[in-house]
């Protein structure tokens, strides 16, 4: 079941934790001007998993970047928890494409960094560090450096960081994008099991369309140059999810609808 | 010459090889044995430990061995050329008559006081023009002015300005040294990647945080290298500094010695000032190593 909306979708329970609202971004440079983002609204519900999907250029990651305060709009607000953004702020962790691990510290001081940062006692610190390096498979670990692990594994830290960090809205930028298939697949896989334990809010930007249908309660589709919000997708797959779903006749007509919107995107653009 | 060792492919940086299980898996090619002279003549192969200490050494019996040739063959005469031996007793003298620590001392006394203001100072803003847009904008430009400015042309200012003395020569090894350590650690520290610091903003960081806690420790490794090549430098403007004008260090001792036709002496001091080198150099990458390993 599944219907594609232009309008957010209202049948979600819980109220919107984070909401976009015409927000623009413009990079100016001298004289010409480039136009990233075009008056973009959204909202993730409270323990929502909501997925932007779009092609590569489409802004998607300048989106995550604005909530996340690391960017500034030039139209528009987010607001978050109520309040609008501005700058960053732990209420939004956020999980990086590239390796963000702070490779001086180990894998347990890693995940620790936001709970050192705001002085809470160590054996609260432990605690929470031993419960999200089980989460994520690496309780054998914690005494190791980024640099002797794998790339999944660095990403597997990252999650464990954020999330022990207990955000608000978890934002992840295409986290497993510079990973190889079956790696991904692990990931996917993980990050299913670690969001059925801990319905955290999540907002996750792909540009992979099974990734984006197998993880998300909604699929927000975006097109590309300047990106502007072109619909939002509701993936009625029941939870707890596993990666053979992506071999249901849900699952693939749900694709092929969110194909649909992209390929309708890439033929306007020739 | 045999090496008993067989080849490795290299890793191809997956960055798993160090995990359990990793070094499990077996080739499924057979085990070729490659002679060292190939090994050695394919690009960034890896040698034994054993064929690399080889290697430094014959280097060195070489240059003994020339050294010698020329000197006990007769080649050249020993008022140009001395003799290790003739070297080796210079120093056995100056140490068991004493005049050997004056010198020493001074020179040792010199490049610390340069070398330690120097840094003082260098470091802190180093991070803070690598760091904050407006402090690398408002000294940049002077900094890249003055460090290609020749340290020696202005021995002659600083003798006028602050006369002969300890002052005149730690003031040549301070403006020989800090622009260039301030631009290096400044390069050091822009290099930490922004995503990095953006992790830890989202973590909660406050700009404090972010510069203590990511910017410094990131840095670290690379200000110590700064520190170990910049250390090398000052050297050099020692010597410089000595030989110009001084009344006792080691650049001060061979110029002494040049006059009198001392060419034992002269060699005596180039290679102590080789071996307080070495000793400085090895400290730096001792502390890089102690203090920031993660980074080997």
């Amino acid at each position: 079941m599944s219907a594609v909306m232009n309008k957010p979708v209202t049948e979600i329970a819980g109220a919107p934790l984070l909401e976009a609202r015409s927000v623009e971004l413009r990079y100016n440079s001298g004289t010409s001007s480039v136009l990233a983002l075009d008056r973009v609204s959204l909202d993730v519900r409270e323990k929502e998993f909501a997925v932007i999907v779009g092609p590569s250029g489409c802004g998607k990651s300048s989106l995550l970047y604005l909530a996340a305060g690391l960017l500034e709009s030039t139209g528009g607000e987010i607001i978050v928890g109520g309040e609008e953004v501005d700058g960053p702020g732990r209420d939004r962790g956020m999980v990086f494409q590239a390796y963000t691990l702070f490779p001086w510290l180990t894998v347990a001081e890693n995940i620790e960094f936001g709970l050192k940062r705001r002085r809470m006692p160590a054996a609260e610190r432990r605690e929470i560090v031993s419960y999200y390096l089980n989460e994520v498979g690496l309780a054998q670990f914690g005494n190791h450096y980024p640099k002797q692990l794998s790339g999944g594994m660095k990403q597997r830290v990252a999650i464990a960081r954020a999330l022990a960090n207990d955000p608000k809205v978890l934002l992840m930028d295409e986290p497993f994008g510079a990973l190889d298939s079956q790696t991904r697949a692990t990931m996917q896989k993980l990050l299913l099991r670690v969001w059925d334990h801990s319905h955290k809010t999540v907002l996750f930007v792909t540009h992979d369309i099974d990734e984006a249908i197998i993880l998300g309660d909604r699929v927000h589709v975006m097109t590309a140059r300047p990106g502007r919000m072109k619909a939002t997708v509701k993936i009625d797959i029941p939870r707890p999810r596993s990666l053979d779903m992506m071999l249901d006749p849900d699952f693939i007509a749900i694709k092929r609808q969110i194909l649909g919107l992209l390929h309708d995107e890439i033929d306007e653009d020739h | 010459m045999r090496f008993d060792k067989t080849f490795a492919p290299a890793d191809g940086g997956s960055g798993a090889a160090s995990l359990p299980g990793a070094a499990s898996v077996t080739p499924s090619r057979p085990k070729r044995r490659r002679g060292f002279v190939d090994r050695a003549l394919t690009p960034r192969a890896p040698i034994s430990a054993r064929a690399a200490l080889i290697a430094g050494l014959v280097v060195w019996a070489i240059v003994l061995g020339v050294w010698s040739l020329l000197t006990y063959g007769g080649v050249m005469p020993d008022i140009f050329l001395p003799s290790p031996s003739a070297v080796i007793e210079r120093g056995i003298s100056m140490v068991s008559d004493g005049t050997i620590w004056p010198n020493m001392w001074s020179s040792i006394e010199v490049i610390l006081l340069g070398f330690i203001i120097s840094s003082v100072v260098a470091v802190p803003l180093g991070l803070l023009m690598g760091t904050f847009r407006i402090v690398q904008a408002a000294l940049e430009p002077l900094v890249n002015f003055i460090r290609y400015l020749p340290v020696t042309a202005f021995v002659p200012l600083f003798i006028l300005w602050i006369g002969l003395g300890l002052s005149q020569r730690v003031a040549i090894i301070i403006f020989g040294t800090f622009f260039q350590q301030l631009v290096m650690i400044m390069d050091g520290v822009r290099a930490v990647p922004e995503d990095m610091l953006n992790a830890s903003y989202t973590l909660g960081s406050s700009r404090r945080d972010v510069l203590t806690h990511v910017i410094l420790p990131a840095a670290k490794p690379g200000i110590i290298d700064t520190l170990r090549i910049t250390m090398g430098w000052a050297w050099t403007y020692l010597v410089v500094a000595e030989l110009v004008a001084a009344d006792s260090g080691l650049g001060y001792m061979s110029m002494q010695a040049m006059r009198g036709f001392q060419v034992d002496k002269i060699f005596l001091a180039i290679g102590i000032i080789g071996i307080l080198g070495l000793i400085t150099d090895s400290f730096f990458r001792l502390l890089r190593a102690k203090t920031a390993g993660w980074a080997a």
